[in-house]
């Protein structure tokens, strides 16, 4: 079977690619299903369908637990889709190495990816063995700060330009009957505050220590303890937040009962749909407003190999419009996140966006934790850092001396 | 025991039986009016169901809001203005992925699934239980045994050896293939539920049925199952709620042109990013539950049917 | 006791039982391939450091040190403990005192069954949710007992690490209890009515007959509940998941949500299975000696 469906495969690169393919059915699969998700969704169907092919849309709801081990299933059980999403980096790795994956390197090459994927740390995260086998789609970063400019109004103080300010007017925004920062009990919210508050304090020569040479001993060193120290502040500004969603938390925020919370870009989405205006109602500081980076993680779609060669050949013209610059531009503004290629022009991009652009045009990124990381060593922290924020009795020491053991045996 | 039986002739003498088969259910003798002890059992069972009804009252309520409402309002008060569409939008507008039309899109294929799946299991594992109460062999214990331990593994554990045996057998991605992995994992605690059923039945009458000739089937269906209807309603309510409910055996095992309702009310409830529209969840999923609901209402007059039919083993 | 079905000593023993045996076919079947099979092919690739997909590189006990050292394995066994115990006890008894009090020739007894049994119906992560609600001190049952007038009255399970397994176990009382009200109920109706005639004649109090001669009496339901309610429990998962995330922090952690957590979210299937096999190990010791003396030896009859 892996035989003939290789050769279909290369039968496929062979054939003259576009010709005049008949209309193709592709079942894709996505973990997108919020209003605005779904939103963007449409628009690469829609780009797609205009290929003369048809979209066929998969959506499971709920990403990690529900969604995988169903892509998962459908794959190893001799039943894929046509293309799925994953978060790009290491999820999709030993399917790649199983063969069950198709190679995408001849469509990047002959449409240059290597030239207009930018930052480039994102194609690598598509590259196993000097193969490209997935399409980046487009960039989310975590590292920012929303800060509620009523809640600040409110506590009588003004509303801080960086994460000390921030740490100074608690008391104040505590008197005022205001959580100081929102964080949901989502095991994951705390893990991902503590990846941007190393960033921002640490730097980013000593987070890439950590989490991409893994090195133990800057692990548990004092510039870590430094941030684990931050760490136990939030701790105490998160005390009270007493809810568990994500939005749910930066509803807190929106609705000034919050003063802040760190969440990565896609809150915008949550800003926007409450009609609040950027610089008015709320501030957005990149990189906690000390240290203006961003890292890179974002979704990306791998295509598992088919037997049926116009479906093969339809994948590739898939992968091909979904980093059509047009198509970029309009997936991601509906998203909320930005487009893998630097030269497309997002004019109707708000402040928050256009800040994010600047900086990445600046070329101040790193890699999300996601692509550096394997998810069992991001499970790990996840579990640390939830009971760290929910268990003032745990000190910040030991939470450090548990941190750099698991980056010592993180691989 | 013993004694208690050997009164019997004695008490069937003193009162006047009512006949058993008009006589409802079982217990203590029926005493009339508003004695104390109505008033305890009426009493308890009052404020129990208020318990089991509270959820239900914030539930309903909830989906009868508009949102609005729902941010600023208390989640006891009634709705100020009443609003039929977060129901609307759940059966028929929710979004799932592309497809906007709500939970109506999954409702056959549930039915479809849900009425082989439940029929199946309950015939296998019937059957399974009154071999093992009354033809047991050797070694079927320890079968038996090993399914007990079965039912206590959790079902994600078993998800790809179940993906590789649907592969080897060709159903993989069939409605057939789903309606196995429902068989296999209901069975532990039906064939339990039936064995011990049919183990405490009296056996005089198999026994004599026995004597007449009549083998194994015959006694099944014409013996047995009519004596075991109250089982076989907890049976099937055992597995159309599983079965109904399920999610993740219906994604994982078959194709997306089978998936179940419940793949939609994942979806609306589940939707991680953007607001979170409790009215929509709540009339969602009681939708999803009303299909149960409706065959526990209905499933009540088998109860009492039950006691009638029982009324043979004296 | 059964003898018709004893005769193994006799000749042509295969063809005895025949149609018995052929029934059981699925039977045997599931319990070889999937339960057995299953089982060890888990166990198998718990000595294997398997990531994403199986993999048969052998690592030894590895994956089991890993889980021992793992304070939120540690926790998730502490709260089943817990919540196990306590979920059986109050299950069985207030399934079985509702069950007995809706066997008193009650009106309505559709209704109140109904009423009872209707949470069974609703999804783990909607009974989640609502639960989240009212146990959420800002508008649940705190705020409300608050606005009557009780300003101190404090109540909020779901947020206070050494109370929040009992918040859930509260949510699952609500949805599991009217299921083992009805199969105890199936129960009773199973019961000869001239057991209770003979009793009163002997007048011997309604709770005495119950316990001495009724309860054991319904042996068999019980132990099916037993292993109902037991399987579920070991289980127990999406309602964490609905109501908590396991939270706060790690204090509401389960095993199976361990379990599946280090399957599916780490993609680690060695850990997974590690965890799982650990879960396993301590049902088989349990049950295994239970089930032997239970269904091995002699068939038992009421």
């Amino acid at each position: 079977m892996k035989l003939r469906s290789l050769a279909a495969a290369l039968a496929a690169t062979v054939v003259l690619p576009f010709g005049a393919a008949n209309a193709v059915d592709l079942e894709v699969t996505h973990w997108w299903t919020s209003g605005g998700e779904a939103a963007a969704v449409a628009e690469l169907a829609k780009a797609f369908d205009a290929t003369g092919n048809k979209w066929v849309d998969g959506a499971i709801a709920g990403s990690g637990g529900t969604a995988r081990p169903i892509m998962i299933s459908r794959i190893t059980g001799g039943d894929p889709m046509a293309a799925t999403q994953f978060n790009h980096g290491r999820q999709a790795e030993e399917l790649v190495q199983s063969g069950l994956m198709r190679d995408l390197t001849d469509v990047a090459t002959r449409e240059n990816w290597k030239e207009i994927v930018k930052p480039a740390s994102l194609l690598e995260s598509c590259t196993i063995e000097g193969k490209i086998y997935c399409a980046p789609v487009n960039i989310h970063s975590w590292q920012w700060l929303w800060l509620s400019n009523a809640a600040f109004k409110q506590a009588g103080v003004p509303v801080p330009k960086n994460w000390d300010e921030f740490v100074a007017a608690a008391p104040a925004l505590e008197k005022a009957g205001i959580v100081p920062l929102a964080v949901g009990g989502q095991p994951w919210q705390a893990a991902g505050a503590f990846d941007v508050l190393m960033v921002a304090i640490a730097g980013k020569d000593t987070f890439e220590k950590v989490f991409a040479q893994k090195d133990e001993e800057v692990a548990a060193g004092p510039d870590i303890a430094k941030v684990f120290k931050a760490a136990d502040d939030a701790r105490g500004m998160a005390k009270g937040s007493n809810v568990q969603d994500w939005n749910q938390a930066t509803n807190l925020v929106i609705t000034g009962k919050a003063g802040g919370q760190i969440m990565g870009d896609w809150a915008q989405g949550e800003f926007q749909l409450a009609g609040q205006k950027a610089g008015v109602d709320y501030t957005c500081l990149p990189g906690l407003g000390v240290n203006e980076v961003i890292s890179t993680g974002g979704d990306a779609f791998y295509f598992p190999l088919l037997e049926d060669e116009e479906k093969s050949k339809a994948q590739e013209q898939l992968a091909s419009t979904l980093l059509k610059p047009e198509t970029q531009v309009a997936f991601n503004l509906k998203k909320g996140s930005l487009p893998v290629r630097g030269d497309v022009d997002l004019a109707a991009a708000n402040d928050c966006m256009k800040k994010g652009l600047d900086i990445l045009a600046k070329g101040n990124v790193i890699k999300g934790t996601d692509q550096l990381l394997s998810a069992d060593s991001q499970k790990q922290k996840e579990d640390l850092f939830s009971e760290f924020f929910a268990n003032p009795s745990m000190t910040p020491e030991d939470a450090q001396k548990r941190f750099a053991e698991i980056i010592a045996a993180a691989d | 025991m013993l004694n208690l039986v050997a009164n019997n002739s004695t008490v069937t003498e003193h009162e006047a039986v009512p006949d058993r088969i008009t006589s409802g259910p079982r217990g203590a003798k029926p005493r009339r009016t508003l004695s104390r002890r109505n008033i305890v059992v009426y009493g308890t069972l009052i404020v129990v169901a208020l318990y089991y009804l509270l959820p239900l009252y914030v539930m309903i309520m909830t989906s009868l809001k508009g949102m609005p409402e729902i941010r600023v309002g208390n989640i006891f008060a009634p709705p100020v203005e009443i609003t039929f569409e977060p129901w609307v939008k759940a059966w028929a507008q929710a979004c799932t992925g592309l497809n906007c039309d709500g939970l109506s899109r999954g409702f056959w294929n549930s039915v479809r699934i849900t009425v082989p799946s439940t029929i199946i299991s309950i015939a296998v594992a019937s059957i399974n239980g009154y071999a093992l109460a009354n033809w047991r062999f050797k070694g079927a214990d320890l079968f038996f045994t090993i399914l007990i331990v079965g039912a206590f593994i959790p079902y994600q554990v078993m998800i790809y050896p179940i993906v590789i045996v649907l592969r080897e057998m060709g159903v993989y991605g069939t409605l057939t293939g789903l309606i196995i992995v429902h068989t296999i994992f209901g069975m532990p605690i039906l064939t339990l539920l039936f064995r011990n059923y049919f183990a405490g039945l009296p056996e005089e009458l198999f026994k004599a049925a026995r004597v007449d000739g009549a083998g194994f089937w015959t006694i099944y269906f014409k013996i047995m199952l009519p004596m075991s209807l109250p089982i076989f309603v907890v049976a099937m309510i055992l597995q159309v709620t599983g079965i109904w409910n399920d999610f993740l055996f219906g994604v994982v095992f078959t194709r997306p042109e089978y998936y179940p309702m419940t793949v939609q009310l994942n979806n609306i409830v589940n939707s991680v990013q953007g607001v979170k529209e409790y009215n929509v969840n709540m009339a969602a999923t009681l939708l999803t539950g009303l299909v149960p609901l409706t065959i526990y209402f209905i499933s009540g007059r088998l109860f009492v049917r039950g006691i009638a039919a029982g009324a043979v083993k004296g | 006791m059964t003898g018709q079905t004893r005769g193994s000593a006799r000749p042509n023993q295969w063809l005895r039982n025949l149609n018995a045996k052929i029934a059981s076919i699925p039977m045997i079947l599931t319990a070889v391939v999937i339960f057995l099979g299953g089982t060890a092919w888990t166990v198998l690739y718990s000595f294997t450091n398997s990531k994403l997909l199986p993999r048969l590189s052998f690592v030894g006990l590895d994956q089991y040190e890993r889980l021992w050292a793992a304070p939120r394995w540690l926790v998730s066994i502490e709260n089943l403990a817990i919540y196990g115990l306590l979920s059986l006890i109050f299950s069985l008894v207030i399934g079985f005192v509702l069950a007995a009090l809706m066997d008193q020739k009650i009106r309505f007894e559709n209704t109140f069954r109904t009423i009872m049994l209707y949470p069974f119906a609703l999804s783990f992560i909607v009974t989640g949710l609502v639960w989240q609600w009212l146990l959420n001190p800002q508008y649940g049952i705190q705020s409300i007992v608050r606005s009557l007038g009780w300003t101190s009255f404090n109540f909020d399970p779901l947020y206070n690490s050494d109370i929040v397994i009992y918040g859930i176990l509260i949510a699952a009382l609500w949805q599991g209890t009217g299921l083992v009200m009805c199969l105890m109920l199936a129960g009773l109706r199973g019961i000869d009515e001239d057991i209770w005639k003979a009793a009163r004649v002997d007048g011997i109090p309604m709770w005495k007959t119950y316990v001495l001669v009724i309860i054991p009496m319904m042996r068999g339901v019980f132990i099916t509940t037993l292993v109902i309610i037991a399987s579920g429990i070991v289980k127990v998962y999406d309602l964490v998941v609905a109501q908590t995330s396991g939270g706060p922090g790690i204090a509401s952690e389960v095993p199976a949500k361990y379990v599946y957590d280090y399957m599916f979210q780490a993609q680690n299937l060695g850990q997974g299975f590690a965890a799982s096999t650990m879960m396993l190990v301590t049902v088989a010791i349990i049950i295994v000696p239970w089930a032997y003396l239970e269904f091995g030896g002699g068939r038992k009859r009421a």
